[in-house]
């Protein structure tokens, strides 16, 4: 068995996981990456529509130029990669195992590890759609690799389930091949996507965004023949009698995404709710020299924020490496964040004592679209530690706030950290 | 040619027949209206071993089914298909349920069903299944029950039979029978075939092809069961959990998996529509109800898949397997639920009926009962994938992510005999698309797989065959004009 040894190996070699090797090889440092495609870029490659590189370029890319600029920068720094190489286990010790047709099984010792593995798409199990299993049933990622990277077409007659970006996105390029979008059903009062994209995706086509509704059957014994779609009640149960038909031959499926930690678990370390490994606010996971950013650790909802947070867990790495590595390492003391009041979740999961001093980026997503909030940070006992307006909050945009806790003068001793978005108390007055 | 034996159906009933009869010097053939073997009631089966006690004495499918559970541990050494027995519960929530419980042991041991037992003991019970629900007042504990795949069965006796001489016919649906001078005529969409002995195993269409050589002594009904699929991270459970039998069926399960998810399931309904194989909103909520009375922890939100299977359910409610008025055809109908069990037993049977009918059973010196087990990836130890991948590269090509299926796997399920030719037969053969994505990120590397080895375009790659093609046309080909002048669709 081939063996290497690196100072920093990272699992992914997507956006998130060149911009942090990037970062970790421009500090001196050896780096690997590990790509199970058989070229660096991941699934940006498939994002050829435009909207990408605003904030990290300030300009507006495609996918694959977006991605292709970290690609050149890598081959220019001389990073190595293995592609076509998948990962099949990787250990507490760091010692991963991967596989590939050109050398077989080959170990990797690592001093840190890097997650970028990215996410997944929910599928038509996951949200259970009664009917027949023909074929005609597609992940709206999976329609967009057919058609803008094997150039072929999974059917002409579209239904789309689910409004998010993805979904949309296939809406408009679907539209573009000739196809027919018959509708974008969404079963939330809002869309789950971007508002851009509900804009330039499917009102600038005339394509037709029904919410409330579902996709409650599907017809059709072989290839998909149509769906019917019901108008749904505030517990999502379906409303008898308000079936529709709609005839098509596609259905594609875009209801969400889920971070891939397979290899995550498997390895140990802990998994917050929402499916990605929980970290503290270096991104480090529960397992001493692990880190994870971009997809693997949080459905994001730009490109440029996952760029940007895969820089800090390189930095991360980096520091840990010359600070911490072979050293025997106290136990830190942490404190736990906790979701409140409409937030779905927030990252990082637990905030080292050590670190109080310094900035720390939350990230968060609400639960349901509200106006005129306030985002509120409580400690334990109940102490506002932090407030923020803002205009509005939807689940779709993902919120970051850069916060030192001890200019914030927090509590030493405080040990839990509660997120919450609230009404304001002069918008309640007001309706009152 | 005249074969020595045609036998109608490629589920497990039938393949199983033609592996059991490719023992003997006959030319066999089995046709299969599907594109591929395991497409009917096989597939979406709960793959349950019953221990036997189930069904009433009156029955011959309680004795083939006991007889049928002995002769597993053979047959899975011989043909190398995923079997375990990890026992099962029958679950009492009631005190009076015990007195049931006591009678299916009595008449169990009488009938040599080996190790039933009832346990009252709730804290033993919970230590043996942690998952079930603490208002348990007792279970039947029947060791003997086991949990197979059935269609990695049906296809490890398809392969063997075939390896054994049996012709496999797929995409032959038959359409009319005639019988004249001691032969069968048996016409399909394609072709001819003629045969000196007919077996039906045609499963839910079983009644249909009887009647085709007028003999209509029985009635077959489709009975619709839905299950759910969760993911193996979710929850993973000890044994087979049964409630207490109703009149119809065995009721809701939930159920182990072999490859570590769980499943519930199925609810039972009549139906009238021999290919509705839908899930609906109701029986996937009544069949969640059901398991939860169970297993309360049921992870409802960690379902990967759902899907519905038809039972074969004869007016008899019994098997019927008959040497019939029409000399050299036997009916094997009706094979309900313990009908996987019984499996290897009702071939038995068969193999009596021939026998009774003069058709002369010589065994062959050349037989290999033997079904070499698949290579699988997962099976290796690092050192012999490391040896593996240095022999034949396609061992390091990891396909599907979720359940780490490398393309040699999928190119050798493709070119076993009978092998698969759609994506959903090498799903179900190698399971490239069985895990979280469900075929996500490997459903393109798939099609391309399949496109090369069996010489085919992408367009003409199929889920399951005929008229379930995945992909309709290339990109910007409505730009192209098709010879008629229109715009090509």
């Amino acid at each position: 068995m081939k063996s290497y040894e690196v100072d920093v190996a990272v699992i992914g070699g997507g956006s998130a996981g060149l911009a942090a090797a990037i970062v970790v090889k421009k500090a001196g440092l050896q780096v690997l990456i590990i790509e199970r495609d058989k070229e660096l870029g991941g699934i940006t490659l498939q994002c050829i529509h435009n909207g990408f590189g605003l904030h990290e370029f300030k300009e507006e890319l495609t996918g694959p130029e977006y991605v292709q600029r970290f690609i050149n920068e890598a081959k220019k720094l001389d990073i190595p990669s293995k592609l076509d190489t998948m990962v099949i286990e990787f250990t507490p010790n760091k010692t991963i195992y991967a596989v590939n047709n050109r050398e077989g099984l080959i170990q990797i010792k690592a001093k840190a590890i890097i997650l970028a593995m990215g996410c997944r798409e929910r599928t038509r199990g996951a949200i259970n759609i009664p009917g027949f299993r023909p074929a005609g049933i597609y992940t709206a990622g999976q329609a967009q690799r057919f058609v803008n990277i094997e150039g072929y077409l999974p059917g002409r007659t579209y239904v789309i389930l689910g409004s998010g970006d993805i979904g949309m996105i296939m809406a408009r390029r679907l539209t573009w091949e000739g196809c027919q979008v018959k509708a974008v059903v969404e079963i939330q009062p809002y869309v789950s996507g971007l508002l851009r994209n509900q804009v330039q995706c499917l009102e600038d086509y005339d394509i037709p965004l029904i919410t409330t509704y579902t996709v409650t059957k599907i017809h059709g014994k072989d290839r998909v023949k149509g769906v019917t779609i019901s108008k749904v009640d505030r517990k999502f149960d379906r409303i008898i009698g308000s079936d529709k038909f709609i005839e098509c031959d596609t259905l594609l499926l875009s209801v969400g995404l889920i971070p891939e930690n397979e290899l995550t678990r498997e390895a140990g370390a802990e998994i917050s709710e929402m499916g990605g490994p929980i970290v503290d606010n270096n991104l480090e996971t529960t397992i001493e020299g692990v880190f994870a950013c971009g997809n693997v650790l949080q459905v994001h909802d730009l490109v440029d924020l996952v760029t940007a947070e895969a820089k800090r867990a390189g930095l991360n790495a980096i520091e840990y490496i010359k600070e911490k590595y072979g050293k025997k390492i106290e136990k830190r003391e942490k404190i736990k964040c906790i979701s409140g009041e409409n937030v779905n979740y927030v990252k990082p999961d637990l905030i080292n004592k050590s670190d109080l001093s310094k900035d720390i980026i939350f990230t968060f997503r609400v639960k349901r679209p509200d106006r005129r909030i306030l985002i509120q940070f409580k400690d334990d006992k109940n102490k506002v530690v932090f407030k923020r307006k803002r205009r509005y909050v939807i689940p779709s945009e993902m919120i970051e706030l850069k916060l030192n806790l001890s200019e914030q003068q927090i509590d030493p001793d405080c040990k839990s950290l509660e997120v919450e978005v609230i009404p304001r108390p002069e918008v309640l007055i007001e309706e009152d | 040619m005249i074969y020595d034996v045609i036998i109608i159906g490629g589920g497990v009933t039938g393949c199983c027949i033609a592996r059991t009869l490719s023992k003997y010097d006959l030319n066999i053939c089995l046709l299969e209206k599907e594109g591929e073997v395991a497409s009917g009631t096989t597939k979406a089966n709960s793959g349950v071993i019953h221990a036997g006690y189930a069904a009433e004495r009156e029955y011959i499918k309680r004795y083939l089914s006991i007889r049928g559970n002995s002769l597993y541990t053979q047959a899975a050494k011989e043909l190398n298909f995923p079997f375990k027995r990890i026992g099962s519960f029958v679950v009492a929530l009631e005190d009076d349920q015990i007195k049931e419980l006591e009678e299916y042991r009595k008449k169990g041991i009488e009938d040599g069903i080996p190790g039933l037992e009832v346990i009252l003991d709730t804290k033993k019970i919970k230590e043996m299944e942690p998952h079930l629900t603490h208002e348990v007042v007792g279970v039947l504990h029947a060791p003997t029950a086991g949990l197979a795949s059935p269609y990695e069965l049906t296809f490890a006796l398809a392969e063997n039979a075939a390896t054994n001489g049996v012709k496999f016919f797929r995409n032959h649906e038959v359409v009319r029978i005639k019988h004249q001078d001691y032969t069968f005529t048996v016409r399909t969409y394609q072709s001819e075939f003629q045969g000196r002995n007919l077996i039906n195993a045609a499963g839910l269409y079983a009644a249909r092809i009887s009647k085709m050589l007028g003999l209509d002594y029985f009635s077959i009904m489709p009975r619709k069961g839905e299950y759910i699929l969760f993911d193996r991270n979710a929850i993973q459970l000890n044994k087979i959990l049964f409630p207490m039998a109703t009149k119809v069926s065995k009721g809701i399960l939930v159920c182990p998996t072999l490859h570590g998810n769980t499943f519930v399931g199925p609810n039972a309904q009549n139906i009238t529509d021999f290919e509705d194989i839908s899930t609906t909103t109701a029986g996937l909520k009544e069949i969640l109800e059901g398991g939860m009375k169970l297993v309360p922890s049921l992870p409802a939100r960690s379902s990967i898949r759902n899907f519905a299977g038809l039972r074969a359910v004869p007016d008899t409610y019994d098997f019927i397997i008959d040497n019939t008025d029409v000399y050299g055809f036997i009916n094997v109908a009706g094979i309900l639920s313990p009908g996987l069990t019984a499996t290897f037993a009702i071939a038995e049977k068969v193999v009596d009926y021939l026998e009774l009918l003069g058709v002369e059973l010589k065994e062959k010196e050349d037989y290999n009962p033997i079904r070499p087990k698949p290579e699988r990836f997962k099976d290796f130890t690092k050192e012999e994938l490391d040896k593996k991948i240095q022999e034949d590269p396609t061992w390091g090509r990891i396909i599907c992510r979720c359940e780490t299926i490398p393309e040699r796997e999928i190119i050798n399920a493709i070119h076993a005999p009978v092998g698969a030719n759609t994506v959903d037969g090498v799903k179900f053969r190698c399971r490239p698309g069985m895990g979280r994505c469900q075929g996500g990120f490997c459903r393109p590397r798939v099609i391309e797989i399949l496109s090369r080895e069996l010489g085919k375009s992408y367009e003409e790659i199929t889920k399951k065959g005929e008229d379930s093609n995945i992909l309709v046309g290339r990109t910007k080909d409505f730009m192209l004009k098709s010879e008629s002048g229109g715009i090509r669709y």
